[in-house]
């Protein structure tokens, strides 16, 4: 409809142009007949020897700027449709005969002034006057053209000579003169052509003069361009013509005299009548949509002018149509109390309604934003999760100090599993060698970001699913760089265990565990992961020594059960993540023949599935907040902490405090109606802007809002010295600045009693409870794990009060 | 600021008349003002007069004003002070006892009054307020040294102008950055979104010039310090080469680009940031480099556990009262917050605190600015801390804190 009515402006305005221009350029009108004068004769001595009307010589002038070489070469082109402009011209001045008719002739130019005037204003407006008018013309023909003319283009360019030929000889008896007369007495175009053609009809009955000159010429010619448009459903232009053709029976009535003489004629007329009515809303609405449509036209002329020539015909309609549909809309507006319309008038100011409301509603639907409303299916979320029979899932987080090789241990890991197929390893391979990083191509299966990949180091987290006979896991890949802690954090706040990679070639173990091996080691366990495989990695550089493992076997286990974890929840595999040794399959190097124990895959099937609180409120923290794709404009992923959800619920984010309802979810990559504790989740929402959104807030219910505070007492373990300072509080993805201002007591470890209330300095090892205040209200409840990060290094970790 | 007129009496009264020239002055003024002391000043006020007929106009006069300080109102953001009290001297537009806020104005002397009265109940230029004006009034002009911090971390940036005696936050920049997801690139073009952002904000804050023609002038640009964790300020720096190759103003600004490490992109890790070595030889022997050394090195002995480092008011106290903080290493680290105070009793305690250990003890007394990182440090110790030169047992004032 937008489209139509888009177009119907163009018409509109082109009748308006042309009267406005014509009348007040006469001096112009001389020239052009001068100018059409020397193209028509250069036309003929040229080698198709076209004979084009002065209407379409003029025209062409007009879009040349009177460029005589110009306008020949464009013409020259465009030679059987100047015959059918021909036809146009006496159409055009049959519209006219009919404005007397009517009592808005007076009116309409001085509306069409107007408008020019209120698009002059535009850029694209500030053409001259002549080729205003053009333009205009143009796009109608264009249309017309398009829907019969394309058809005929096809396989009828024989008729269109045939047409040219017998509107030649129609334009010799009458059309040719009536131009001339034109120019003089009406306000229309220059063309003498039309004026006489004018005439000819006013004297006689409106209805003869088509019949006589249009009307054959139309029959001729309109069986061809009116079927096609109707057939022709690919191009936009035929639909259009089509809602035309079914108004046109109304005004054929309306028409009387002449409809009835030619019912094909009337037909097209009704269109344009149709075309011209909601232009005049839509350029008073919408000014920009008219003006990009002329614009266009004078852009590309020549399409337009191949189309006005085709269908002549169809241009003369608009015309008829135009003239009064400007004039019924204002008389209309101005005389409704007298009751002075004619019947043509009041069917245009219905479709002009018509075309308001239109207009209205896609107004008020651009302008408002559309509430998206979701059906619950009101699930039992948990009555689903016990009926599903999926397998058991695990996350692990895979930790450790930089360049221990966890990302190549994964993307084994991955590529063995089957999780990433051959042909991506091979490209991957291919990339990194040439960049002179053959050894971290399966790093890259894990390491997406060009950043990540330039530098080989891990900078965020990268989750992974794949998936072996008993179990579905899900790999949180964490960085080892220092820098990247918080990302790490964020990392182990969604593992259920851990798998901590260490480098065992010398020297790498010994910098790993003063560095990011025991940080992430001790990270992990205060943020409650209770079972952690050791992969000791790079064993092939060391050539497989038993002893070499052993010796770090003996010191990573010491620390982690100092750290905390239990010996049984602790398991070593020596293994090899370049070579995939003792990930999937046993090593077939001699030398690890020693080893008889499980390989990395089994040790991790060993976990066991971890219980998650699904009856509690809803808690999730956001990972990331995202672009799904066309679909889904605002997506946020993360890991359920706790209660459940499904699709159509409204959600509350907090600390912004707005809700968003669920249009639709995803479990592990697959689409789900729900989610439980647990899972990893992309939630695509709707009815948030996603300003509200970011990472590290939590998505609850109304229902039991998660508060937000901006202080808290919270008992930690220091990892370093504590006093009054600054820190940066870390509790997933959420970080925050802060500062402990206040150390209550430090505890006695075992009971948690207070050994020394206020004291000066927390020495690190011990159990503190300390005041904790940020700047800003952030989500946070007890019993929440809480990091506590100064100057890039751990400093404590402990559980909220 | 300059010192137009100093007629401080040898008891503590007397006026002083100065003339601000940079908005940091206003912060100086903030810090001499205190509730209590006579400011005069020029003003435009309001004045509304009633006819006869009940009829009313107002008309703003311009006015020099004489007010008696109740509060005092600073922006650090815009360094704007606000004053306001109660009029003290008359004139054809106002009366005595009318309220007036005074608004100091860059370029435009002020006079500010002390006094001790009669029974020396007021606090008059001590020893704190002369340091202060000493600081104020900038007598070998050599105080520019200045610099901007752009703090950041992925979709976190904090741009901060480190001025001698504040640092100010300008502006936050926060966006939503997209994580890396398997097969998208929209972290990258959310970076880069994200730099833009920056830069653009970076220029505005620093009235920085980009046009053609700004090329032609030489003026100077202040240290830029690029701070982040990973890679996210040489990925800024980068940025804004690549920009300069379109847009050449920015090379100016290129040069003095320095990019150093930040353990966060929080304001926390500016200390960081001014220790860093680089920094270090660009800002050398600042007011404020060294006031983060001396935090830096009061946290390390307080580490130590060695007993020879102390905070808080009453701790600081007793230590001072035992002669630890004397001379041979003793320093008294004060935070100007303390002499802000509206109780003059409170002030008085701070000052004579001072004074001792400066005159009687001889120990080293260093007054941190609290709109400085290291006196934000310091506040979180309770605004006051003490090197001691010999270790001084802790115990006692935990009794006297639980008492």
């Amino acid at each position: 409809m937008s489209r139509h009515r888009v177009k119907n402006i163009g018409y509109d305005d082109e009748d308006y142009s042309d009267d406005g221009y014509d009348s007040p350029d006469p001096e112009e009108q001389e020239h052009l007949q001068r100018c059409t004068q020397d193209v028509l004769s250069q036309l003929r001595a040229g080698q198709p020897s076209v004979t084009a009307s002065k209407e379409e010589v003029q025209e062409a002038l007009w879009h040349y700027y009177n460029d005589v070489e110009k306008s020949v070469s464009y013409l020259r082109g465009k030679k059987e449709k100047e015959i059918k402009k021909q036809q146009t011209p006496a159409v055009s001045q049959k519209n006219k005969a009919q404005v007397p008719m009517y009592p808005a002739p007076i009116s309409p130019p001085i509306a069409h002034f107007s408008a020019a005037d209120f698009f002059r204003d535009s850029p694209w407006l500030n053409i001259p006057s002549h080729r205003k008018a053009d333009i205009l013309v143009q796009p109608l023909y264009p249309r017309m053209g398009l829907l019969g003319g394309a058809p005929e283009a096809g396989g009828k360019v024989s008729k269109l000579a045939a047409l040219a030929a017998a509107r030649k000889q129609k334009e010799g008896n009458k059309v040719s003169s009536p131009p001339e007369a034109s120019q003089a007495e009406q306000s229309e175009k220059p063309s003498t052509e039309q004026k006489v053609s004018l005439r000819d009809r006013l004297a006689a009955s409106k209805s003869a003069k088509p019949a006589e000159g249009l009307g054959g010429l139309r029959r001729l010619a309109k069986p061809v361009p009116a079927t096609p448009p109707a057939q022709k459903p690919v191009s936009p232009e035929p639909v259009k013509a089509a809602p035309d053709v079914a108004s046109e029976p109304v005004e054929q009535i309306e028409e009387a005299t002449s409809a009835k003489i030619e019912p094909k004629i009337e037909p097209k007329l009704p269109a344009a009548e149709i075309r011209a009515s909601p232009s005049m809303f839509a350029s008073a609405i919408v000014g920009n949509q008219s003006g990009p449509t002329r614009a266009e036209p004078s852009h590309i002329p020549s399409q337009n002018v191949d189309l006005l020539q085709i269908y002549g015909q169809d241009h003369t309609e608009p015309f008829d149509f135009a003239g009064p549909s400007p004039d019924d809309v204002v008389l209309n507006a101005q005389n409704t109390a007298k009751g002075f319309k004619s019947k043509t008038p009041a069917s245009k100011t219905g479709g002009d309604k018509k075309g308001q409301a239109d207009l209205a509603g896609g107004i008020n639907n651009l302008s408002v934003e559309e509430k998206v409303a979701v059906k619950s299916k009101n699930l039992d979320v948990l009555a689903e999760y016990n009926k599903s029979t999926r397998k058991k899932s695990a996350n692990f987080v895979v930790i450790g100090h930089v360049d221990a090789g966890k990302s190549t241990l994964m993307g084994r890991l991955l590529a063995d599993q089957g999780a990433i197929d051959q042909r991506t390893l091979d490209k991957y391979r291919k990339e990194a060698e040439k960049i002179g990083k053959g050894s971290f191509a399966l790093a890259w299966v894990l390491d997406q970001g060009s950043e990540e990949r330039a530098r080989g180091v891990t900078i965020d987290i990268a989750t992974n699913q794949f998936e072996t006979d008993t179990t579905a896991f899900t790999i949180v890949d964490a960085p080892g760089h220092r820098d990247f802690v918080p990302n790490m954090i964020a990392g182990a706040s969604q593992a259920d265990f851990a798998v901590l990679v260490i480098d065992s070639s010398v020297g790498k173990f010994e910098s790993g565990l003063k560095g990011q091996t025991k940080e992430h080691a001790l990270l992990v366990r205060s943020m409650g992961v209770q079972k952690i495989v050791v992969a000791v990695n790079k064993m092939d550089t060391v050539q497989w020594d038993k002893s070499r493992f052993e010796e770090i076997q003996q010191q990573i286990s010491s620390f982690l059960t100092t750290a905390g974890f239990q010996e049984k929840n602790i398991s070593f595999v020596p293994c090899s993540g370049v070579l995939g040794d003792n990930i999937s399959r046993r090593s077939e190097d001699p030398h690890a023949s020693w080893y008889a124990g499980q390989t990395l895959i089994e040790e991790l099937e060993t976990s066991e599935p971890s219980t998650h609180a699904l009856d509690k409120p809803l808690r999730m923290t956001i990972g990331d907040v995202f672009r799904g794709g066309v679909q889904n404009p605002i997506s946020i992923s993360g890991r359920l902490d706790a209660g459940s959800l499904q699709v159509g619920d409204q959600i509350l984010t907090m600390p912004s405090g707005e809700t968003a309802l669920i249009r639709s979810l995803e479990v592990d990559g697959q689409t789900s109606d729900w989610a439980v504790a647990g899972q990893n989740v992309v939630l695509n929402l709707a009815n948030i802007d996603p300003a509200h959104l970011r990472s590290g807030d939590v998505v609850c219910r109304s229902s039991s809002p998660i508060p937000t505070i901006t202080s808290f007492t919270t008992k930690v373990l220091a990892f370093e010295h504590l006093m009054p300072m600054l820190v940066d509080v870390h509790r997933g993805r959420l970080h925050v600045p802060g500062r402990i201002s206040k150390l209550v007591a430090t505890l006695d470890k075992a009971s948690g009693a207070p050994i020394k209330k206020r004291p000066k300095i927390v020495a690190p090892g011990t159990v503190a409870r300390v005041v904790v205040e940020m700047d800003t209200a952030v989500p946070l409840e007890a019993p929440t794990r809480i990091v506590l990060r100064t100057g890039g290094s751990t400093v404590a970790a402990g559980l909220l009060e | 600021m300059r010192l137009v007129k100093n007629k401080i009496e040898h008891d503590g009264s007397g006026t002083v008349t100065l003339f601000p020239e940079e908005p940091e002055d206003m912060w100086h003024a903030y810090n001499l003002i205190r509730p209590g002391d006579l400011l005069r000043a020029s003003a435009i006020r309001r004045v509304t007069t009633t006819q006869d007929t009940g009829s009313t106009s107002s008309a703003r006069v311009h006015l020099n004003l004489e007010i008696r300080v109740k509060n005092l109102d600073f922006d650090p953001q815009s360094s704007q002070l606000h004053v306001s009290g109660q009029i003290v001297n008359e004139t054809a537009h106002t009366k005595i006892g009318q309220f007036h806020t005074l608004d100091l104005e860059l370029n435009r002397n002020f006079t500010l009054e002390k006094d001790v009265g009669s029974d020396g109940e007021g606090v008059g230029w001590d020893s704190i307020a002369v340091e202060m004006l000493k600081d104020a009034v900038d007598e070998g002009g050599k105080r520019r040294a200045e610099a901007v911090a752009v703090v950041m971390q992925e979709g976190l940036a904090h741009i901060c102008f480190i001025g001698q005696f504040q640092t100010i936050l300008k502006q936050k920049i926060e966006m939503s950055v997209p994580r890396k997801r398997q097969g998208g690139g929209d972290h990258d073009k959310g970076m880069g979104k994200f730099f833009k952002v920056t830069l653009e904000t970076l220029l505005r804050q620093m009235e920085f010039n980009t046009s053609i023609t700004s090329g032609s002038n030489n003026e100077t640009v202040r240290p830029i310090l690029l701070a982040s964790p990973g890679f996210v300020a040489t990925g800024f720096h980068k940025y804004i080469q690549t920009e300069a190759s379109t847009t050449p103003a920015l090379r100016r600004l290129l040069s003095s680009v320095v990019v150093v490490h930040s353990a966060s992109g929080y304001t926390n890790s500016l200390s960081e940031v001014l220790q860093s070595p680089a920094v270090k030889t660009l800002l050398a022997d600042t007011k404020y480099a060294r006031e983060t050394k001396l935090m830096d090195d009061f946290m390390d002995q307080l580490r130590k556990e060695t007993n020879k480092a102390t905070y808080g008011p009453r701790e600081v106290e007793s230590a001072v009262d035992q002669g630890a903080v004397g001379r041979g290493g003793g320093v008294l680290i004060v935070s100007n917050r303390l002499f802000r105070s509206q109780n003059i009793a409170e002030r008085k305690r701070w000052v004579g605190l001072v004074d001792r250990v400066r005159d009687v003890e001889g120990g080293e007394v260093r007054i941190l600015s609290s709109d400085h990182e290291s006196g934000k440090r310091l506040e979180g110790l309770g605004g006051i801390a003490a090197l001691l030169t010999f270790p001084v047992g802790d115990d006692d004032f935990d009794s006297d804190e639980d008492a």
